[in-house]
């Protein structure tokens, strides 16, 4: 029988995060996903942003998050070696009727405390981004929007978790929850029954499914659906800053921005949906994201895209980011409404939600022993022809080139599958290394990695999966 | 009688070969430009043959599989059985291309070669 | 850090890879080197286990390994070297490769002159924007023939096809001989991409539906492809939706197009041709920078490798020629100019030299057509002319004359393909 003090359920980047922070307390905590990997949902289709919050509702639970967060990355990606850049955003309008706009959505980023948000002239803006629609008025530029690799950031919150103690049961579905008169008690999983003091509802997507089972039906979740395009590094139009639309009411609207890698990244749509499974790019979503986005940069040349992909925002209705507890089911958090921001969030709720569950009765000591740093698997293309030779004689693995497009070698591969969180499946490969994200999507080094995959997790081939059970990528044997 | 319509694959024209016959003889051919369609048009109608290529399992390599051919064409309607011998049979290293891997496969006096070299 | 120096480096030992190696050493280069990717040479044939190579270049109907075998056996005899299992990472400018492999590490090779024969990869889903979900049984086809051929791994059992080109023609019948079932061969243009001969021996032969004007216009599917909806489409390739119909499947192929793989060579600020995505080359198949040769699907996608190895033959010959130092001095350029439906030449230009040369210009039609005549002209003169019962985009065509035959008035030759009327 599975005993912890803390669960949490979702390995998203909020429970990661929360991971991470009670892992600096002397507290048993377990997490778990019911997916093969941590990651979550939209915590790995998004559009990879770390906010400022300079458009949140002022005074809101979420505008404190992420206003709070913001600033904490710079600190995090180098103790975790996660890849960050405050590339800095603008806000163009193109439009009088925008123009006239800026002013308020300048009052609001001071309302919600962002002070460091500036006007900028219609010249100074095709100077920062040449590609700009030529007929921009003027805007603003907000320097500390920044961009991330956003599968680094939750492994690596989920990986430096492990290393100070978290348990991560993977492909372990919470079916119920245990309640004991008024208190939580643990839960049921398809892994059996886990015993707990407190537990924490970060399930994201599923999240009215969990706080169902404890009883709470105040809300539920319909998914909002962005689509997105990733372009090609060598695409001939490109943009050094993030670039957003003037927001509007249903969402911060399609942008334009560098990924951490060097493609360009096109979108989001924002579609409502009742399906929490339904994932599929669309013609008219594609295209609508098109229309808008050549608004801002003309030339954008969607021709260049390597891959398409949909993330499902897990919106709250009634809207608002929520961390409650309740009197009649102690000891239970239950996280709903957290969106676009997320990401962001993540590390500031981690810190948030310790906090209430001390405000609700947790008494446990800090760890005098927490590892703060982790080190990222050695990324080869990334070092010096130097360093890249010393590696190899240390590893010859790290000498055979798996992805051609990327230049991510067995060596890499083979130590990500051998990590604690292990990459156990085709896609979780990918997000570690980027392998397959490349212009060949895979097409190279796909059927190398399925090997590789087999090979060093002694299983048959037909055992490989792209990413969940059922995501069998060979059918069988040929001979 | 019958008719069949054949699309000659001699040269990149292609021309759509009517050919009309009956119990095993041809009673006329249509539709052709040249001599050599003529000539494959009415093989492609009373036995058409095809190469068969496939692979087999390799015992003692790195390569799990060593690929094969049949010397000459085979008749087409024996592919699917050739297949079940292909399937069933392991060649083992050294393996040099043109071996004989399966001689006289089903009785058509036709051999199963490597294509290939494995040590 | 390893350092090789050798007379002529060639970046791929593939079909194209090995010609221009051949042909290199026969011509005099003391120390030519292939380098290589894969654990052993013969590129993309090793997985082309099906016949049809050497019809013209031996006059016979081998198979992908029977092919490079010859090669091989050739190479191995003329003393040429290899680097297997090596990868290369950067070509220089300067024409210095930098390249990688477990046993040596970072490895320098410093060659006189190069030869990039890395031939091409393939179009992807993405590429094309088919919309719907991303779940495993998606392949591009030559993949998948990696997968069966070379990994003993069958790729699923219900397959849809997309792309009616030779690769995914011969996977059809690939895996209809390894017991999975094709449902169908699906083709957006109205005629077939691929040669009619595997039409009748990939298609036909085993009852596979070729479904022309058609693409697939969604796939369906969570964890595993569960099938794909497919619609008829338009004169302007647009999907009808009335015509959407759903094919259950567990597998989408794609057969949708080859790509140069020219990343290396857009480092090296080597001019590309915008059409082909490959570099731009004369007849001694030199780019921009002299020291660097190029050939095979490397420079323009190919249907025949017994072409490629005719390419081949010439780059390999002429690096050689130029690491040697008796590289023939250019005396005037001729510009070749693409007339009527004609998408692209190659060689791109001439650099004409001295000596009376036999040029073969390489061209592939913008559309299909019947009854035409091909003519190549400079000025006045008309340096060829043919006629063609059939021409379509997916056969490679060719124009041959002579060097000595362009008028010495002209700077261009053109090529038209025109209807008869």
């Amino acid at each position: 029988m599975l005993k912890t003090d803390v669960l949490i359920i979702g390995a998203g980047a909020s429970g990661c995060a929360i991971a991470r922070e009670l892992s600096k307390y002397q507290l048993d905590v377990m997490v778990a996903d019911k997916n093969e990997d941590v990651g979550g949902d939209a915590s790995k289709s998004n559009s990879a942003i770390i906010h400022t919050g300079y458009d949140a509702s002022p005074g809101t639970l979420e505008s404190q998050l992420v206003v709070a967060a913001n600033p904490m990355y710079d600190k995090l990606s180098e103790d975790l070696e996660i890849p960050f850049e405050r590339v800095g955003a603008i806000l163009p309008a193109i439009t009088d009727e925008q123009f006239e706009k800026l002013p308020s959505i300048k009052e609001k980023a001071f309302k919600n405390r962002v002070y460091d948000v500036e006007y900028k002239t219609a010249e100074q803006l095709l100077k920062m981004e040449p590609n700009l629609n030529p007929e921009v008025k003027g805007g603003l530029y907000i320097p500390r929007e920044s961009i991330i690799d956003p599968f680094l950031l939750v492994v690596a919150l989920a990986e430096n978790a492990q290393e100070n103690g978290v348990s991560f049961l993977l492909s372990t579905k919470v079916t119920g929850l245990k309640i004991e008169g008024d208190r939580i008690a643990g839960a049921e999983t398809t892994a059996g029954p886990i015993e707990a003091k407190y537990v924490i509802n970060a399930a994201g997507l599923y999240c009215d499914e969990i706080a169902h089972m404890a009883g709470k039906d105040d809300y539920y979740v319909n998914p909002r659906k962005g689509q997105f395009y990733i372009l090609d590094k060598n695409t001939s139009c490109k943009v050094e800053h993030i670039v957003l639309p003037i927001p509007t009411k249903l969402t911060k609207g399609k942008l334009m921005c560098p990924t951490i890698h060097g493609n360009m990244l096109v979108g989001p749509t924002a579609e409502d949906l009742t399906d929490k499974v339904d994932k599929s790019t669309t013609r008219e979503g594609l295209d609508s994201i098109e229309t808008d986005v050549r608004k801002l940069i003309p030339k954008v040349n969607l021709r260049d895209s390597i891959t398409q992909y949909c993330g499902l925002r897990p919106n709250r209705n009634p809207e608002g980011l929520h961390v409650d507890t309740y009197d009649d089911v102690k000891n239970y958090v239950n996280l709903s409404g957290i969106r676009s921001t997320g990401l962001t969030g993540s590390v500031a709720l981690g810190k948030y939600v310790a906090q209430t569950l001390i405000d609700i009765g947790m008494k446990a000591p800090f760890k005098t022993n927490f590892i703060e740093k982790r080190k990222n698997i050695p990324c080869f293309h990334k070092l010096s022809r130097n360093d890249q030779n010393l590696l190899i004689k240390q590893n010859p693995l790290y000498g055979k080139v798996i992805c051609r497009c990327e230049t991510i070698t067995e060596g890499e591969i083979v130590e990500a599958i051998h990590r604690p969180i292990p990459a156990r499946s085709v896609d979780a490969v990918k997000r570690r290394l980027r392998a397959g994200m490349g212009r060949c999507q895979g097409g190279f080094c796909g059927p190398r990695v399925i090997d590789i995959l087999a090979r060093e997790l002694n299983i048959p081939v037909t055992e490989v999966n792209k990413n969940n059970k059922g995501s069998y990528m060979i059918a069988g044997k040929v001979r | 009688m019958q008719e069949k319509k054949i699309i000659c694959t001699v040269c990149p024209i292609g021309c759509t070969i009517a050919v009309k016959g009956e119990g095993g003889k041809i009673l006329s051919i249509e539709g052709h430009t040249c001599k050599r369609g003529e000539e494959y048009s009415a093989n492609e109608f009373l036995h058409p043959v095809r190469i068969l290529t496939s692979t087999v399992r390799l015992k003692g390599s790195d390569m799990p599989l060593m690929p094969v051919r049949s010397n000459k064409p085979l008749p087409r309607e024996s592919l699917f059985d050739c297949m079940e011998e292909i399937k069933k049979t392991e060649a083992k290293v050294p393996v040099r291309c043109m071996d004989v891997i399966i001689k006289d496969i089903l009785g058509t006096g036709i051999d199963i070669v490597a294509t290939g070299n494995a040590e | 850090m390893h350092n090789i120096q050798c007379d002529v480096a060639i970046i791929g030992g593939g079909p194209a890879g090995l010609a221009a190696a051949v042909s290199a050493k026969k011509q005099g280069a003391q120390k030519v080197l292939i380098i290589e990717r894969d654990t052993a040479l013969g590129g993309i044939l090793q997985q082309c286990i099906h016949p049809g190579f050497g019809l013209t270049y031996y006059n016979e109907e081998l198979t992908g390994p029977e092919y490079y075998g010859r090669f091989i056996k050739q190479a191995e005899s003329l003393g040429i070297e290899s680097l297997l299992d090596t990868m290369v990472l950067e070509v220089q400018p300067t024409g210095k490769i930098i390249c990688v492999n477990s046993k040596y590490g970072i490895t320098y090779v410093d060659a006189k002159s190069v030869v990039l024969a890395m031939g091409c990869r393939e179009r992807t889903r993405a590429n094309i924007q088919i919309p719907g979900t991303r779940p495993a049984g998606i392949y591009t086809a030559g993949a998948a023939q990696r997968l069966i051929n070379r990994q003993n791994e069958m790729v699923g059992r219900e397959i849809v096809i997309l792309g009616s080109g030779d690769i995914g023609m011969i996977m059809a019948r690939r895996l209809t001989l390894e017991g999975a079932h094709v449902v169908a061969v699906v083709e957006i243009m109205n005629y077939l991409a691929g040669l009619t001969r595997n039409r009748v021996q990939c298609l036909d032969d085993y009852d596979i539906p070729l479904l022309l004007s058609h693409t697939v216009t969604r796939i369906v599917g969570n964890e595993r492809v569960e099938g794909v909806y497919v619609a008829q489409v338009d004169e302007n390739k647009r999907p009808i939706g009335e015509t959407e119909e759903f094919y259950p499947c567990d597998t989408l192929l794609l057969s949708v197009g080859l790509i140069p793989e020219n990343e290396l060579s857009r480092a090296t600020d080597i001019e590309i041709s915008a059409v082909t995505n490959g570099p731009v080359v004369n007849q001694f198949m030199q780019t921009s920078n002299p020291a660097v040769f190029a050939c095979g699907n490397v420079v323009h996608v190919n249907d025949l490798v017994d072409n490629v190895t005719l390419e081949s033959e010439i780059a390999g010959r002429e690096a050689a020629r130029y690491a040697m130092g008796s590289f023939p001095q250019v005396k005037r350029r001729i510009s070749l100019e693409t007339g009527n439906n004609v998408r692209y030449l190659c060689p791109h230009l001439l650099d004409i030299a001295d000596m009376d040369e036999q040029i073969t210009l390489y061209f592939r039609v913008l559309a299909p057509e019947h009854n035409v005549t091909i003519t190549a002209k400079s000025g006045d003169a008309v340096l060829y002319k043919k006629k063609a019962v059939k021409v379509n985009p997916g056969e490679m065509e060719h124009v041959t004359f002579k060097t000595s035959e362009i008028p010495a008035s002209s700077d261009c030759v053109r090529v038209d393909v025109t209807k008869e009327v």
